[in-house]
């Protein structure tokens, strides 16, 4: 069982390894592929000033989010779920849907599987539905741009989270109380915390109740 | 080449590298597919975990196709489709062309005219998000080797950090709801829509629970979120009439 699920976790690491490092040349080449397509370089001022506006923010949180979700989505999804993106507004709520669902822990071996099945799934339905859309780009804009349907999908983080919420704080209430009361606080209170910084407040989160826990388990209240 | 945001060519390129992204996802699937056929994983589990992951997807990846369709208006088709599809999320890449847009003199409302401005663009956006995409494959091993050093030394307080963690990311998100309910005070009601949403999905998950317990309706289990989900948005639209 042991060596299996050695065997298997390496094969996963390696693979994502190939995947991953392969996909980052790929990626990173397009912009390149642009200027030669077209003969032209990037307008290096206006460039370097956007970058020095975006860069800093994004990579610090992107460093912060690895850390944060790697440990969430198991490897095989977390491989998956650096590529294909969109990782707290879909891919993680669908892995931990299904772990939960499975019964199985995100660092097990069948928890793995599990993980990696969905988020995979769930990479290449969204990749098939943009695919669609794009291809029917003419007649959906008028629908999808419609002022009902961008109410609905402006509250999709609030409707995904609340039916989240129910799973987990129900099944750990006195570990989920500090760090609600902590997150109602900080974002009620203070106003630089909105839907452009709750990703930043994603690791805080993290944190304060990885602390919280270790003092309950400690005096043996969970 | 003559340039436009919509060239064919564009969409060519694109189509490739969307075409890799999906190879990787389809690839990792056969992978975990065959080991839990190796490992005789009941076949129900699986077949279940896939259907509900397809279920559950349909709505934010609409949603990503709305982003999609917002950021085509400056920047043609191809290069949000790339960028929604692989890494990006909507906030990020709206953020990153608009900077880009910004310093070249330009908004999300005009459309790109010559392929410098375009490039830069491109960059700006690419740049921006690839530090996951290269530190990923560098160090996931060794993060996932502390975790499992965690459970190997003691198995309950592993269970507990990694629930934890879960929970440590939700609380975020539940506080991020209700970001907007003080301006309740200046006479602005837009602040309750996302509490009132929440609360909906949270009674709706809650009734899908009851439901599958009580009496024994086992397929609501497999689909509760996406119904809760789904509840939450369709309440999002008469909540906006009414307080937005």
């Amino acid at each position: 069982m042991k060596k299996n699920n050695r065997s298997f976790v390496e094969q996963i690491h390696m693979d994502g390894r190939i995947w991953g490092l392969s996909l980052f040349v790929l990626i990173l080449a397009f912009p390149f592929a642009l200027c030669l397509l077209y003969g032209v370089a990037p307008k290096w001022e206006p460039m370097l000033r956007a970058m020095l506006t975006v860069l800093p923010m994004y990579w610090a949180v992107g460093i912060i989010e690895i850390f944060a979700y790697v440990p969430m989505l198991g490897a095989g999804g977390a491989y998956l779920s650096f590529v294909t993106g969109n990782i707290t507004n879909l891919k993680l709520p669908c892995a931990l849907d299904a772990m939960e669902r499975a019964g199985v822990k995100a660092n097990s071996e069948e928890g793995e599987i599990i993980s990696t099945i969905s988020i995979a799934v769930s990479s290449i339905v969204t990749t098939l539905i943009i695919i669609l859309g794009v291809i029917l780009i003419v007649p959906l804009t008028p629908i999808l741009a419609h002022e009902s349907l961008n109410a609905a999908f402006a509250q999709l983080l609030p409707a995904l989270f609340g039916g989240l919420a129910v799973v987990f704080v129900s099944k750990n209430l006195k570990l989920s109380i500090a760090p609600m009361i902590l997150m109602l606080v900080l974002f009620i209170f203070v106003p630089a915390l909105n839907a452009s910084t709750v990703g930043i407040m994603v690791p805080v989160g993290v944190l304060f109740t990885i602390l919280v826990a270790r003092i309950l388990y400690k005096k043996g209240i969970i | 080449m003559e340039f436009s945001v919509n060239s064919p060519i564009l969409f060519v390129m694109v189509g490739i590298l969307i075409a890799a992204v999906l190879g990787q996802s389809v690839f990792f699937l056969w992978r975990a597919l065959s080991h839990a056929k190796k490992k005789g994983m009941d076949k129900a589990i699986i077949r279940k975990t896939i259907t509900s992951s397809i279920v559950f997807t349909i709505a934010p990846a609409i949603s990503i196709l709305v982003g999609v369709i917002t950021l085509s208006k400056s920047l043609g088709v191809p290069l949000p489709w790339l960028r929604l599809s692989v890494i990006g999320s909507l906030s990020y890449e709206t953020i990153a062309a608009e900077s880009a847009l910004r310093e070249l003199g330009l908004g999300l409302e005009q459309t790109i005219a010559n392929a410098a401005d375009y490039v830069t663009v491109a960059f700006v956006m690419t740049t921006g998000i690839v530090i996951g995409l290269l530190l990923v494959p560098l160090i996931t091993k060794k993060i996932q080797g502390g975790m499992l050093k965690i459970e190997s030394k003691d198995k309950r307080w592993a269970e507990i950090f990694n629930n934890a963690m879960f929970l440590g990311m939700i609380s975020a998100f539940l506080g991020y709801v209700f970001c907007d309910v003080t301006l309740v005070f200046s006479g602005n009601t837009t602040g309750l829509i996302p509490v009132f949403v929440m609360l909906t999905s949270a009674v709706v998950m809650a009734i899908c629970g009851l439901l599958s317990q009580k009496l024994r309706i086992r397929w609501i289990t497999d689909y509760a979120l996406p119904i809760s989900l789904i509840s939450g948005m369709a309440v999002a639209i008469p909540l906006t009439n009414w307080l937005g």
